[in-house]
């Protein structure tokens, strides 16, 4: 852990999730297309479907949080500094973005927004 | 940054490990490149060679040496020696004596890490015989060589403990979690009857080296904390005794230890060293300066003197004089792990006679180094490559933090993260590293991936 190799880390996550990385990944670069094509399609944002989207969002952070506390055999008062409150943030944060632009970019290739 | 400094700069990876600064030079070079160029330069840097290169013992560093060498060296004939099918992943023994994981957790295959090339001889090392350039294994057979790397691990010398029978570990509160994956869950279930019923819990850690310095005062940590989980820490004495006037060889580890212990109420005996268990009284001995002096227990966690295993001890290869001769570790220059009087040997890990660190994390800093200078040699060339004695501990402070402890020769405490983890914080974020990322890593070591 004294040195952060890009290439260990992949080896490393590779290790940890298995096949599921690849999966994990081809989600996150097919959501990520898919919703800048939406952009690129549509022009605009769309206020209802986004406070939707935002809304599906902060279940997906919760979610993360339940899953990492679950992998990590952790309980819900370990916290212990600022670094915790920071990993906290940043798992709720990614699974709230995570899920906020998932279901986002699923609701406006299955409803296209009347213009 | 153009193409032939990014070169240089990860052939410099490949050969000292790749440090902080070289990093965020190549943070510079951009992550396109960065994908790309390493392996491809790794590849480049593959050597021809007919040298025979013998490993006594495929543990940790066994396997890691056996993928790093493999992985540069091209017509070398590659060969591991040991008897052990199974690989136990060690760092988790804790985990498992904790209940946090299963058995299943710690124990894998040897021939799961096998290097393509490798060959692998399933049979113990009998004798070493550095002069005459071989060793001999438990059948009789002798095995040549132009290079050795001894990685044999040590030797768990129960024996060495009047009364002390390894068959009764798990029973009659007799714990100790290092003996093998088994007794490690074994332990468990005696810790846990512990906490139901309170008492004294014991514990110790022995008058010799040893591996991971840091478990035993972990295990005092978790049996406290299971404690306080059911109600029952009023209910229960903690006594940590220490062979030696420190908690921690590092000072500033042991005053933090020292605090904790205050802390959680553990009551600590300075220079107690266990001489015998009555394991149907429930009674250790242990000899101290005034004496010996006996110890009542409902729980103890008993951790063996720890020696190099028998071959080595009485083989030439071991320090002939000071503290380290009499256990046997291997007379090697703590810098680059070659031996000090037989330049074609290379000791690594558990059985190295060097100062602190027998953990994993020591064994993924010292391989790369040990190889190096053992690969300069079949080349012909000089090698800088430098290990500085790092090692790491998560140490378990409660179920759910640890402290990353990071040190090196010099008591130095060497953080990964500066100013992001703390190194005597106690962190659910160290707790996650240890849960979650250790045992990548370590497989990712085994196979010279990291």
């Amino acid at each position: 852990m004294k040195e952060l190799d890009p290439l260990v880390f992949l080896a490393v996550f590779q290790e940890m999730l298995g096949p599921l990385l690849w999966l994990m990944i081809l989600v996150i670069v097919v959501g990520t297309a898919a919703f800048v094509a939406l952009l690129l399609k549509e022009r605009t944002i769309n206020s209802k479907r986004l406070v939707r989207a935002e809304f599906a969002g902060l279940a997906g952070g919760v979610l993360a949080l339940v899953l990492m506390a679950k992998v990590s055999s952790s309980g819900f008062t370990d916290a212990g500094g600022p670094a915790d409150w920071f990993l906290i943030a940043l798992v709720f944060g990614l699974g709230l973005a995570g899920t906020a632009i998932l279901v986002y970019t699923v609701l406006g290739w299955r409803q296209p927004a009347k213009s | 940054m153009d193409h032939q400094t990014l070169a240089k700069i990860v052939d410099d990876a490949g050969r000292q490990g790749l440090n902080r600064r070289s990093f965020l030079r190549l943070g510079a070079a951009g992550a396109g490149s960065l994908l790309l160029t390493p392996a491809s330069a790794r590849a480049a840097t593959k050597t021809r060679s007919s040298a025979r290169i013998v490993i006594a013992g495929a543990g940790a560093a066994g396997l890691a040496a056996a993928s790093h060498l493999a992985a540069r060296l091209e017509g070398a004939s590659i060969t591991l020696v040991d008897a052990r099918k199974e690989h136990f992943y060690q760092p988790g023994f804790t985990l498992v004596a904790a209940g946090i994981k299963p058995m299943s957790y710690v124990v894998s295959a040897t021939r799961d890490y096998l290097p393509a090339g490798v060959e692998l001889i399933e049979e113990a090392v009998a004798e070493f015989d550095p002069e005459g350039n071989k060793l001999v294994t438990a059948s009789g057979k002798p095995v040549p060589y132009d290079y050795l790397i001894v990685a044999t691990g040590l030797k768990l010398d129960y024996a060495a403990i009047a009364g002390m029978e390894v068959e009764q570990i798990g029973n009659n509160g007799l714990g100790s979690i290092y003996h093998s994956p088994a007794k490690a869950e074994a332990t468990w279930r005696a810790m846990s009857n512990f906490a139901d019923t309170g008492g004294v819990g014991v514990f110790l850690r022995p008058g010799t080296e040893m591996k991971c310095a840091g478990a035993p005062l972990k295990y005092t940590f978790i049996t406290d904390d299971y404690l306080r989980r059911r109600g029952n820490r009023g209910k229960a004495e903690l006594v940590y005794n220490a062979n030696n006037k420190a908690l921690f060889s590092v000072p500033i580890v042991h005053e933090k230890v020292r605090m904790l212990f205050e802390d959680r109420g553990v009551k600590v005996n300075y220079e107690r060293i266990l001489e015998s268990v009555d394991i149907g009284r429930k009674l250790a001995v242990f000899k101290t300066p005034i004496g010996p002096v006996e110890l009542q227990y409902d729980f103890i966690n008993v951790i063996p003197p720890m020696r190099a295993p028998d071959p080595v001890r009485n083989s030439p290869l071991r320090w002939q004089e000071g503290g380290w001769a009499n256990d046997g570790w291997i007379e090697v220059d703590k810098h680059n792990l070659r031996h000090k009087r037989f330049a074609n040997v290379f000791a690594l890990g558990d059985v190295a006679g060097v100062p602190k660190g027998k953990t994993a994390a020591s064994v993924k800093w010292q391989v790369p180094v040990a190889v190096d200078h053992l690969l300069a040699s079949i080349e012909g060339r000089e090698s800088s490559a430098h290990y500085g004695g790092y090692t790491s501990c998560p140490l378990i402070t409660r179920l759910g933090q640890a402290m990353l402890v990071e040190f090196d020769y010099k008591d130095n405490l060497v953080p990964s993260f500066p100013g992001v983890i703390a190194p005597l914080e106690e962190l659910w974020i160290s707790w996650v590293m240890k849960t979650m990322a250790l045992k990548p890593t370590y497989i990712s070591m085994l196979r010279g991936r990291a």
